[in-house]
């Protein structure tokens, strides 16, 4: 690792501190040498608003998505957004954005699919860097294009596809959407637009944690304590579990996969980002309504 | 393929829009959502006047004036929803002035001309084209009474 970690007291209990850093540690180090700041938001307009001084833009819809395929960009792809951003392989990433960190954890997890060793997110995203009365800019940064290596996606460690979720079932899914998703009533989250699933309701035993649940009410993360009430005592995950995360289409999810992962320790996470709008469309797959996990199905 | 005619405020938005290469045309959007006008004083305390527009992720409310057949468009929308503020703006300012009748034949793809697919991905583009046939509908609504 390049830059060394925040040391903020509040992570050290997480089981990888070195993913976080805080608004205070960031707001120091702007101009690091090393260090690239990257804003991913839901409204891709909301960087040209401002932005932390000297930070890039990368959107999900038009940069990490494919444009043809429902799928990722490739590695190529990745490559070129990389140059283009300033970021080689050995730089510390640190990345935030609007809603709690949605599209910033969705980013993370995307780059960490190509293995980007250090990639932090700024605890608390815009909404704790603006409470805080820090500053934001207009100007847009043009960093000089690096070298950054063409490396394929590892689709198989953190990333579950639908034939994953079949075979899975049995061990523990984690429902990161709204209680209205869950249970069936709704095929998005209340105030969001239809994006295509064809049933509503949940996949059989996964247990609803709403991701939001993860986050105290300044948006930044809770302590471990906590954490711990609400998936291990909630939502009975254990030790050594093998755990799928799925919400609408994997960015919440995405945000559920750090809290699991880095902030947890749980080592066998995996996002399906396919999630509800490939689910909820698939014929013949096994679906739970209501308030409850339901059975799982028999194979 | 023959463009259909449309009236010329809209005609000269999406002139504007297709005019620029990508990146610039956000910086429009961007424009378009600073210029969103405030709702005048006697629309202020009616939140119950104005329709929530679902297919959009952010809160945004709308509300159509028809006046002797003209249409005046007014909308909502939080300054953290920039590319929903500037979707609102580009229709309140296209719409307002038109009357019933041409706002009715517009085509319900005008927020598809507009060359932003690329620039924000079509599907957030929805929400435009959603706000788009919310208004049409109080306008029809508006029109039999």
């Amino acid at each position: 690792m390049t830059i060394e970690r925040d040391p903020a007291p509040q992570f050290v209990e997480f089981s990888n501190p070195e993913r976080l850093v805080t608004a205070g540690w960031l707001d120091e180090r702007l101009d690091t040498p090393g260090l690239v700041i990257v804003e991913s938001d839901e409204d891709v307009l909301l960087y040209e608003t401002g932005h932390i001084r000297g930070a890039v833009k990368i959107d999900w819809h038009t940069d990490l998505n494919d444009p043809v395929t429902r799928d990722y960009i490739d590695g190529e792809a990745f490559a070129e957004l990389m140059s283009r951003s300033g970021i080689s392989r050995d730089t510390t990433v640190v990345i935030y954005g609007d809603k709690t960190n949605w599209w910033a954890a969705y980013a993370l997890w995307v780059f960490t699919l190509f293995g980007h060793d250090d990639v932090r997110l700024l605890d608390g995203g815009r909404a704790k860097w603006e409470s805080d009365g820090r500053e934001y800019t207009l100007d847009v940064p043009t960093p000089a294009p690096t070298e950054y290596p063409i490396v394929e996606r590892n689709d198989s460690t953190i990333r579950a596809f639908r034939d994953d979720v079949l075979t899975h079932l049995g061990n523990p899914l984690i429902d990161v959407r709204s209680p209205e998703e869950y249970s069936g009533e709704r095929t998005t989250a209340p105030a969001y637009p239809e994006e295509g699933a064809l049933r509503a309701g949940h996949i059989p035993s996964a247990q609803s944690v709403p991701w939001s649940q993860a986050v105290a009410e300044d948006g930044t993360f809770r302590p471990l304590s906590e954490l711990n009430d609400i998936y291990r005592t909630g939502a009975g995950l254990k030790d050594g579990d093998d755990i799928v995360a799925y919400c609408r289409i994997g960015e919440r999810s995405s945000h559920t996969w750090f809290v699991l992962n880095y902030l947890m320790g749980f080592e066998n996470v995996r996002n399906y980002d396919g999630s509800w709008t490939e689910w909820g469309s698939l014929v013949a797959v096994p679906i739970a309504i209501g308030t409850e996990p339901g059975e799982v199905p028999s194979r | 393929m023959s463009e259909p005619q449309i009236p010329n405020q809209l005609a000269e938005i999406r002139d504007d829009f297709l005019g620029l290469q990508l990146r610039d045309r956000l910086q429009l959007l961007l424009e378009f959502s600073n210029e969103l006008p405030e709702l005048p004083e006697r629309y202020r305390d009616h939140p119950d006047l104005f329709e929530r527009v679902e297919e959009c992720q952010s809160p945004v409310f709308i509300f159509i004036e028809v006046d002797n057949d003209t249409v005046h468009m007014f909308a909502t929308a939080p300054p953290e929803a920039p590319t929903t503020r500037g979707f609102a703006s580009i229709l309140a300012q296209g719409l307002s002035g038109l009357s019933t009748q041409e706002v009715l034949e517009l085509s319900d793809d005008f927020p598809q001309s507009l060359g932003l697919a690329k620039a924000v991905s079509p599907l957030r583009l929805r929400g435009m084209t959603g706000m788009l046939a919310r208004a049409k509908r109080q306008i029809r609504l508006k029109s039999i009474t």
